[in-house]
């Protein structure tokens, strides 16, 4: 029996194409990553290249007409005080969907990444998935009912007899309305319903990084539950936490759908853009408004860099 | 003196799986007790339940007397060298090591003061605005150290401190830590499954089997004088010889050990037993020989500079009568 071959015979292109990338490693990346890069640099680097330009022209206030012409004075008009209340508005519903998502979500992310093996995590991804395969619009809407006068909320209120509670919270002045889905309750109530999953997923992937040792290392040192919650886990849930509410916070600032059916029909960024845009053919501004979220999250970004949320990434 | 931690009949179970068996166990003050076992012997567990981080579902753990049954791990005045360090990634060195004074309350001068003084015991002064990540195995382990050690604990639990640091930096920190605890004079208690290092480092020493403790005693008593087989087995690789054997060696009819290093090997005339040698492994300081001795594999160590006999030669096997261990039970 003769040796086997110290070099095997080669089998095709499949051969021919490992050796050529074996031969130039950078190759395979190259043809890997154009396509992607291509897409982002000049479909979407591109597009918003193209808005930043639109938020410098200027309409003419009597023929409508975009002046092509470089001028600040577009974004002087967001400075106007009804489109500061818009922006002022959709900042604070932002923060205040972050801050309620970021509560709800903990518990649910701590549960799953501590506790949950098996089945039930299984059951956890389900849970926390299966809302996202429904319509996006079947789900405010039905939240339309649930929250209107004749809605199951009003119905059970009325059952338990907490209908002077819910009063009560209705009149609250400034976010309180007619009903709960005709108030910023209302909208509030939606938007971290809808935006739940986004700040779930990366936080309780943050805190499934965080070792039992190291809790327990918290313990052995002398620290109660709440000192290693504050000095340990919060820290290092930090960079889910900045994750998830990216995802919150610039979702709720573009959103311009729940705005509309749920609330109290004032006006956010995203409805401003798109009646700018469409209605009033206003392009510039509606690209300056386009620019605020874009600022808003280089901002929040840079301040949580500088608070060093990231340190444990 | 004083016992530092006691164990009463302390049965730990998961599911179905006892991993502490009804152990009893006294642990004097000022010792460096060694917990000697193959894994899920049952020696961590013993370790997290003196911590606290497991609870008992039987008997009972008393540290310095008082009973801990409904004491929770922060109000334990034992501290844990982990075995993955659980440094704190987001913190540097210096706050790492403060934390436990930190949680304490202790002012920020203050704790930085005695975290300097720990690192420079754990000989890493100057290394406290750095971060866990940037430092080597070996000095996370010396911070992993000095972390436990800023409380000032009775007692210091270390779950194999040294399992991931190579050969060279374990053989110095198995002096480190040993002169270590003779200055601090605080009781140590070291998880380990290198015989070795529990030998050598140890005071007294418990060895681990399926959740019970197999022996317990100085090293000396559990390497010479093994109680069962699988100690005998367990601590140095010891020849356990079988009751017929055991015969041929000249003892009675019972189990017995008798350690390689114990065996002479040479001409076949007039000793007692002979054997075949079957095998040969070189290992440096030596030769390891493995021998057919009526039926059962012997091994038996040739010094270096000695002359090695041939395989398939037959030899004789002499050896101090004392040496050869007639043990207990099967066990």
């Amino acid at each position: 029996m003769s040796p086997a071959p110290a070099i095997l015979p080669e089998r095709g292109l499949a051969d021919r194409l490992t050796a050529l990338f074996w031969r130039h490693p950078r190759l395979l990346l190259a043809v890997l990553l154009t396509p992607p890069l291509l897409w982002l640099g000049v479909v979407y680097l591109g597009s918003l290249a193209a808005l930043l330009l639109q938020s410098f022209y200027s309409i003419d206030e009597f023929s409508g007409v975009v002046k092509e012409e470089f001028t600040l004075k577009t974004y002087g008009e967001l400075f106007r005080a009804q489109n500061m209340d818009i922006i002022i508005r959709t900042l604070l519903m932002s923060a205040v969907v972050t801050v309620g998502c970021a509560i709800l979500a903990f518990p649910i992310a701590y549960y799953a990444a501590r506790f949950a093996r098996g089945k039930w995590k299984a059951i956890f991804y389900l849970g926390v998935m299966l809302p996202l395969w429904s319509s996006y619009l079947v789900k405010v809407y039905a939240w339309k009912l649930i929250l209107a006068k004749e809605g199951i909320v009003t119905w059970a209120a009325d059952g338990m007899g907490l209908v002077p509670v819910l009063d009560a919270v209705l009149s609250i002045p400034g976010i309180g309305g007619n009903s709960l889905s005709t108030s910023y309750i209302g909208t509030f109530l939606v938007f971290v319903y809808i935006w739940l999953p986004y700040m779930i997923l990366p936080m309780q992937a943050a805190l499934e990084r965080v070792p039992t040792s190291m809790l327990e290392a918290s313990a052995d040192l002398g620290a109660s539950r709440s000192q290693t919650f504050r000095t340990v886990i919060f820290p290092l849930a930090m960079p889910g936490i900045i994750a998830g509410s990216i995802f919150t916070f610039s979702l709720t600032m573009g959103d311009y759908i729940i705005p509309q059916i749920v609330g109290n029909s004032s006006r956010f960024i995203g409805l401003a853009v798109y009646q700018l845009q469409g209605t009033a053919g206003n392009t510039p501004l509606a690209a300056a408004f386009a620019v605020v979220p874009i600022v808003v999250m280089l901002v929040y970004l840079w301040v949580a860099k500088r608070k060093g949320a990231f340190d444990a990434l | 003196m004083t016992a530092a931690v006691e164990f009463r009949a302390v049965t730990r179970h998961f599911g179905n799986v006892r991993a502490v068996d009804g152990v009893d166990l006294t642990i004097e003050e000022g010792s460096f007790f060694a917990m000697l076992g193959p894994s899920g012997s049952g020696k961590t567990t013993c370790l997290r339940l003196i911590s606290g981080f497991e609870k008992p579902n039987d008997g009972s753990i008393r540290i310095f007397g008082q009973d801990v049954g409904d004491v929770p791990p922060n109000r334990r005045n034992v501290n844990t060298v982990f075995q993955d360090y659980a440094l704190f990634p987001h913190i540097n060195v210096r706050d790492n090591v403060g934390y436990g004074l930190m949680v304490k309350g202790v002012d920020r001068r203050t704790r930085n003061d005695r975290a300097e003084e720990m690192l420079a015991l754990v000989k890493l002064s100057g290394y406290g605005d750095r971060k866990p990540a940037q430092l080597s195995g070996g000095q996370r382990q010396r911070v992993a150290l000095a972390r436990a050690l800023v409380n000032e604990p009775r007692v210091l639990l270390l779950d194999e401190p040294l399992g991931a640091l190579d050969l060279k930096l374990r053989e110095a920190m198995q002096d480190e830590l040993k002169a270590l605890q003779a200055r601090l004079g605080i009781t140590f208690i070291f998880v380990t499954h290198d015989q070795g290092e529990a030998l050598s480092m140890a005071d007294r020493l418990a060895v681990f089997n399926e959740g019970r403790i197999a022996q317990i005693g100085t090293p000396n008593d559990v390497y010479a004088r093994p109680r069962t087989r699988f100690v005998a087995d367990f601590v140095g690789s010891s020849n356990v010889l079988p009751p017929d054997v055991t015969r041929a060696f000249g003892g009675p009819a019972a189990w017995a050990s008798l350690r390689p290093e114990s065996l002479h090997v040479g001409v076949a005339e007039g000793a007692t037993p002979t054997g075949t040698v079957t095998g040969l492994r070189y290992l440096g300081a030596g030769s390891r020989l493995t021998l057919d001795v009526a039926g059962a594999e012997v091994a038996a160590l040739v010094p270096a500079g000695q002359p090695v006999p041939a395989t398939g030669s037959t030899v004789g096997l002499r050896f101090d009568p004392a040496s050869l261990h007639v043990m207990e039970g099967e066990g």
